[in-house]
């Protein structure tokens, strides 16, 4: 294949678990609370996902349980932060460090496990057009799932009732619970969603990308999806755009190495967080002007606390 | 808090002062050794002996073998308490986990990455009476300190065999390398790969890619794909944890050698063969030297280099998977008798780098010796890709 294809497939592949926890961490920022602890999310997901796969030898019921888990870690959050007031980046970084610990802790015995994995599927049809099809149309179904997921998401919350509390609870919660809704318990829905979707991602990576569980194997992704939330202006279809820019930044590398081009190795491993730093710096003046009021309300404060 | 950092800076300035004036001596003449000689020996007096690992302890590869190596330690002197640190950072951590492991009671300490030496230097340095001993990197200077040693297998020699092995099986003449960083070791096994495919098929080509990471299974998942997509239908590597990459090969149908563990059960029918480790009998044995009061002065006491030639390698062959042919094994163990005789290395001159060019210390004929091949900075002719560059 040639080196934009494979770039491109990789970009895909690699990106889906960054989309699912950019998607989640949408959600939950959207609703105004940020969470730093995604990454942490994730990897209770990954390892949940692979455990249970090779439990119950369905990965489908992995990717359950794997959501169930990062909904789980996710709540504790919504917990530390909507109820008892806490710091919502201190709080975030918590649960990145809960999941790390918690995962090393169970997750050895899962090391040498193996699992009925997601395997790629290609679409009869549509994985025969010329280029796209390889890209697009040969992975496994949670990739699958996420085309499907970034719009409805996007419906979700530009276009249905329930969109509009979530993003009242982000804007202005007093006028939410001046018409008789509770702020808290929408703001408490839309931090466990997140943290849900950030699981699915982290069981993506463990359960159909790699195939195997490994102690901190997300390496960072459940940051870059946070940084991406910010990217795409909370908007969930521009999420996909930047989940595949990330994951084609990483996929460049090994693609290139495989094709035998010198090139800074180095320079390249760094490429994926140098994006991301040039985006915050160039984006971050504008788009914090597309950021929900609660969300702003809570990074302006966060030096005083 | 200013005073307390100002303490710390003070405190750092003397440790320094003090590694650099006992290095020193050392280094220096032999008769402060000798006065210092009529002392208790170096690791001596101990309860417990400390273990430290880059990774946990059951990684299904490199930690986990050292892991094992801790608990044959165990098994072998009971009386001893075996310390052991998972995770362990290749930084001032590493000198941290250490230090507490000495007071604990730990007068011998393994430090089994090859990023612990510079700690393992500094705890060498503070305590003279504790032997650390460090796995796979190499002392440089004349002198190793008398506390302090360097260990490791020849593991290129088995990684040679299962290049035989490669360069047998592959129908595309493209195997393919996955490593973590450019330091010797990889190099060494890289090389080695090659030559040993070569040996039986000189149309073989090696491709490297590199994860930047030991145990990155993400970045794993890309170097297997983009290796299969260029026609590469045999995966070797050098990471840590190693399954993410034969569970991909296999799903691609094609072959897998292995490597820091057997796991030819991922790889039912790729599985070709691989190296694994069996740290056991050396650290019992490197604890039985201190512990009769024989470090200083001893084969430990150095950059100690095991291999086929002196007959204990603690690198060995993994069995065979079902499609290796009786062929392929004749020539593997005719090579395997060659590695044992003084005359043979797979680094047996002459030996290429990529332009083509006799690379320095391997001109024709020449047997280098293993500090030679350890201190290789090149890839040999053959092999597809670059050292990056720093």
């Amino acid at each position: 294949m040639s080196l934009v294809l494979d770039v491109a497939a990789g970009a895909v592949g690699g990106g889906t678990s960054i989309l699912y926890a950019a998607l989640g961490e949408t959600i939950s920022e959207r609703a105004g609370v940020i969470n730093l602890g995604t990454e942490g999310c994730m990897l209770v997901g990954a390892l949940t996902g692979y455990a249970v796969a090779a439990m119950t030898g369905n990965p489908w019921f992995g990717v359950v349980a794997g959501a169930g888990a990062g909904g789980a870690l996710a709540a504790l959050h919504a917990m530390l932060v909507i109820e008892r007031k806490a710091s919502q980046l201190a709080s975030g970084l918590v649960m990145l460090f809960v999941g790390l610990g918690i995962t090393s802790l169970f997750g050895g015995s899962f090391v040498s496990r193996t699992i009925n994995a997601f395997t790629p599927i290609a679409l009869p049809g549509l994985s025969k057009i010329p280029g796209l099809g390889k890209v697009l149309f040969d992975h496994d179904a949670l990739t699958y799932l996420s085309f499907l997921m970034a719009p409805a998401i996007w419906w979700l919350l530009f276009r249905s009732r329930w969109g509009l509390l979530i993003r009242g609870a982000g804007e202005r919660g007093e006028v939410l619970a001046a018409y008789g809704y509770s702020p808290k318990t929408i703001q408490y829905l839309a931090v466990v969603a997140g943290g849900a979707l950030a699981g699915v991602g982290g069981a993506q990576l463990s359960t159909a990308y790699t195939n195997s569980w490994f102690e901190g194997m997300t390496a960072g992704r459940g940051f870059i999806a946070v940084a991406l939330v910010i990217f795409a202006a909370w908007d969930p279809l521009k999420a996909i755009a930047g989940a595949y820019l990330f994951g084609a930044a990483l996929a460049l590398s090994p693609a290139l190495q495989a094709r035998g081009y010198a090139l800074n190795q180095f320079a390249l491993d760094a490429l994926p967080y140098v994006i991301t730093v040039l985006v915050l710096v160039v984006l971050s003046r504008k788009r914090l002007h597309a950021a929900p009021e609660g969300l702003i309300r809570t990074l302006a404060n966060a030096p005083v606390r | 808090m200013r005073a307390r950092r100002m303490m710390a800076a003070v405190g750092a300035a003397v440790a320094l002062l003090g590694a650099a004036c006992s290095s020193n001596t050392t280094a220096g003449t032999a008769a402060p050794t000798g006065s210092s000689g009529s002392t208790a020996a170096p690791g001596l007096g101990g309860t417990a002996v400390g273990f430290i690992f880059v990774g946990p302890k059951n990684d299904y590869g490199y930690n986990q073998a050292a892991y094992d190596g801790s608990q044959a330690v165990k098994a072998a002197f009971p009386n001893l308490k075996v310390l052991t640190a998972e995770n362990v950072p290749e930084d001032d951590n590493a000198t941290r986990v250490m230090n507490s492991m000495v007071s604990q009671g730990a007068k011998i300490i393994f430090a089994t990455s090859y990023g612990h030496l510079n700690p393992a230097e500094q705890v060498a340095a503070a305590h003279p009476d504790v032997v650390v001993v460090q796995q796979g990197n190499i002392i440089t200077g004349t002198v190793a300190p008398k506390n302090m040693g360097t260990y490791f297998g020849t593991v290129y020699e088995p990684v040679y065999l299962a290049g035989i092995a490669a360069g047998k099986a592959t129908k595309t003449n493209k195997l393919g390398y996955v490593y973590a960083f450019p330091i010797s070791q990889s190099i060494d096994n890289i090389d080695a790969f090659e030559l040993g495919a070569q040996s039986v098929n000189p149309a073989a080509k090696t491709v490297v890619v590199n994860t930047s990471a030991w145990c990155d299974p993400g970045k794993q998942t890309l170097a297997a794909n983009n290796l299969l997509s260029q026609g590469v239908d045999v995966i070797t590597q050098h990471q840590d944890c190693t399954a993410t990459i034969i569970k991909a090969t296999e799903a691609a149908g094609k072959y897998s050698v292995g490597y820091h563990a057997d796991a030819s059960a991922l790889a039912p029918k790729g599985w070709l063969t691989g190296s694994e480790w069996n740290w056991g009998p050396l650290y019992t044995d490197i604890v039985k030297t201190i512990l009769a009061g024989n470090f200083t002065g001893s084969k430990y006491n150095a950059n100690y280099r095991v291999g086929y030639k002196t007959g204990d390698n603690p690198f060995v062959q993994s069995k065979f998977g079902p499609s290796v042919t009786d062929e392929t094994k004749t020539l593997m163990a005719t090579a395997k008798a060659n590695l044992a005789k003084a005359d043979f290395s797979p680094f047996k001159g002459p030996v290429m780098d990529q332009s083509g060019s006799v690379i320095p210390g391997f001109e024709a004929g020449k047997v280098p010796d293993y500090a030679t091949i350890e201190n290789l900075t090149t890839f040999v002719q053959g092999i597809v890709g670059q050292i990056p560059k720093s």
